[in-house]
């Protein structure tokens, strides 16, 4: 029995600790449980799903950064049907909140795939992403449109009555406006924040390092412009926010949640060290304990400003 | 598939830019296959971040060796870790080398630090097939030859081997071999590697490439590696998890 009470809620989805592992960093979660025990998380989030199988950008695809990385995979995925037929059964096998990320390049796809993708009970909750940097239509352009951005999260809250989270863009002015148009249209939380968009040159062939020019920064040198985002939220809009960008260690998550999360998503940390998640939750429960905290859900915007 | 703190051993300089780094790690030196590669942390800071991808080159007892040249921030990191300190591995990880079937005869074919994968392959192979080794590499110090047999060698600017590039080289020699019972075994910088598949598909003749490509898990999740199938147009291949090494014919290079 645990002495720190480390679940946390996201509107009718109860988990038992923050620590969720960020879409398009777990695939579908079978090479990753090799690594770390996925009943121990606190939820998984599935590579983005488009309806149709999508092949993704021609490499290269990720170059590294000062201490960050910046990927153009261009959503390549499997598509909804066969996610349905041959990823759920394996997925099936864990007792852990497994989380469907969303990719659509229309209105109408994001409905069709919420509307099948519900009626698979394995399936908790939705992650909706309308903030790809690196897919020509759809993506950004829906990310950093307050009205697409609302009729989107419109449009799927009526398809589904299971938790829904919209993933946002911080290539926008203003993160909270987009907080208030989604909790304004039903969704449970938001996630925040996706990738920054970046370039990088090489010097030598005057090219991008990247064959689509440009794409989205992460890692832990966009974590403090993530811990801003989150906290413009927080002050903003009351609505459950799921941290993402950056996280390292415990003291990162820690952070995400005092800045204003109430769950928070480990990403290209994934890469790097794919049993962190473990030791995280682990560690995060010491710090509670040391602390005398005795419900982590207590550090969610407990700021001193 | 582990993830394992590995003491390094030695690390042996071949020349003032190549490396041989030896790792006690019997766990890995146990199952791992001549082509399958590990993915090295080379620092716990943040900067470099990702892993660096590393071909086995060799396996002996409980130990294994490892290949490289000094390209940047992180191989130079990796080139100055004291004696003694764990090296944080992932791996084995991808798809070998097939050393099974009807040929009688090995050919490997290898520029630069390609050669990297090809002691180890030697070492199964020998005393079972045939064996020759043609290496190339830009100038004489671009040639690497450790542990391999029976090296036919080529430079671009004429200061080791032959002057020219290891694809002729292999062409102005072919016709010692019966094409049928032969396997050629590739890795390089891609434009050998298109010349090499050229002749290869010209004769028919079988063969196995490691290939190459940025990644940063080195384990299929973050499909940063994606490499074009010549037998399916909808979706990549991935090199880490479906590769590195491919039959020629069945990959765009």
């Amino acid at each position: 029995m645990s002495k720190v009470d480390l679940s946390v809620k996201i509107g009718s989805l109860v988990m038992r600790n923050p620590i969720m592992l960020a879409s398009g960093t777990v695939g579908y979660g079978n090479e990753i449980s090799e690594f770390t025990d996925l009943n121990k998380l606190g939820g998984i989030v599935t590579k983005s799903l488009s309806l149709k199988p999508r092949k993704g950008n021609p490499p290269q695809r990720i170059v590294e950064t000062p201490s960050g990385m910046l990927n153009a995979i261009g959503l390549a995925n499997i598509g909804v049907e066969v996610f349905l037929k041959e990823k759920i059964p394996f997925l099936k096998k864990f007792d852990v909140p497994l989380i469907c990320n969303i990719a659509a390049s229309t209105f109408e796809e994001y409905v069709e795939c919420t509307r099948i993708l519900t009626e698979e009970e394995t399936i908790k909750a939705f992650e909706i992403n309308v903030s790809c940097p690196n897919v020509r239509e759809g993506g950004l352009s829906f990310g950093n449109n307050l009205n697409f951005v609302g009729k989107i999260t419109e449009l799927v809250r009526a398809a589904t009555n299971k938790p829904l989270i919209i993933k946002l863009s911080p290539n926008v002015s203003y993160i909270s406006e987009f907080a208030k148009v989604v909790k304004e249209n039903g969704a449970d939380a938001v996630s925040a924040i996706n990738t920054l968009v970046g370039a990088m040159f090489n010097i030598y062939t005057r090219k991008p390092k990247i064959h689509n020019i440009t794409g989205g920064l992460s890692g832990p040198a966009i974590k403090p412009i993530a811990i801003a985002k989150v906290l413009e939220i927080s002050r903003e809009i009351g609505i459950p926010i799921i941290g993402i960008g950056g996280i390292m260690d415990w003291k990162d998550v820690i952070e995400f949640m005092i800045a204003g999360s109430t769950a928070v998503q480990i990403g290209t940390l994934n890469f790097i060290d794919p049993s962190a998640s473990g030791k995280i939750i682990s560690q995060i429960e010491d710090h509670c304990v040391k602390n005398g905290i005795e419900k982590i859900s207590s550090l969610t915007a407990s700021y001193q400003l | 598939m582990f993830i394992i703190n590995s003491p390094i051993e030695e690390i042996i300089e071949i020349n003032p830019q190549i490396f041989l780094l030896k790792v006690f790690s019997p766990e890995i030196a146990r199952i791992i296959k001549p082509g399958q590669f590990l993915n090295l942390r080379v620092t716990e800071r943040t900067q470099p971040l990702l892993r660096r991808p590393f071909s086995v080159c060799d396996v002996n007892g409980d130990h294994i060796f490892l290949l490289f040249n000094i390209m940047g921030e992180g191989t130079s990191m990796l080139a100055h870790k004291p004696i003694g300190s764990d090296l944080d591995i992932i791996g084995p990880l991808g798809k070998g080398f097939n050393l099974e079937g009807e040929f009688d005869t090995a050919i490997i074919v290898a520029g630069g630090l390609g050669a990297a994968p090809f002691p180890y392959l030697t070492k199964q192979i020998k005393g079972k097939k045939n064996l020759y080794s043609f290496i190339g590499g830009r100038t004489k110090n671009d040639i690497i030859t450790y542990n391999l047999e029976n090296v036919r060698e080529a430079s671009d600017d004429g200061s080791r081997g032959i002057k020219g590039n290891v694809v002729k080289l292999l062409e102005d020699n072919l016709e010692k071999f019966n094409l049928e019972k032969i396997k050629i075994f590739a890795c390089g910088p891609t434009a050998m590697l298109r010349s090499l598949k050229d002749l290869c598909v010209n004769f028919n003749i079988d063969c196995e490439v490691s290939t190459e490509c940025a990644m940063a898990c080195g384990f299929g999740i973050c499909q940063g590696c994606p490499i074009e199938s010549t037998e399916e147009q909808d979706h990549y291949l991935l090199v880490c998890k479906d590769g590195p090494v491919f039959n020629i014919k069945d990959v765009v290079i």
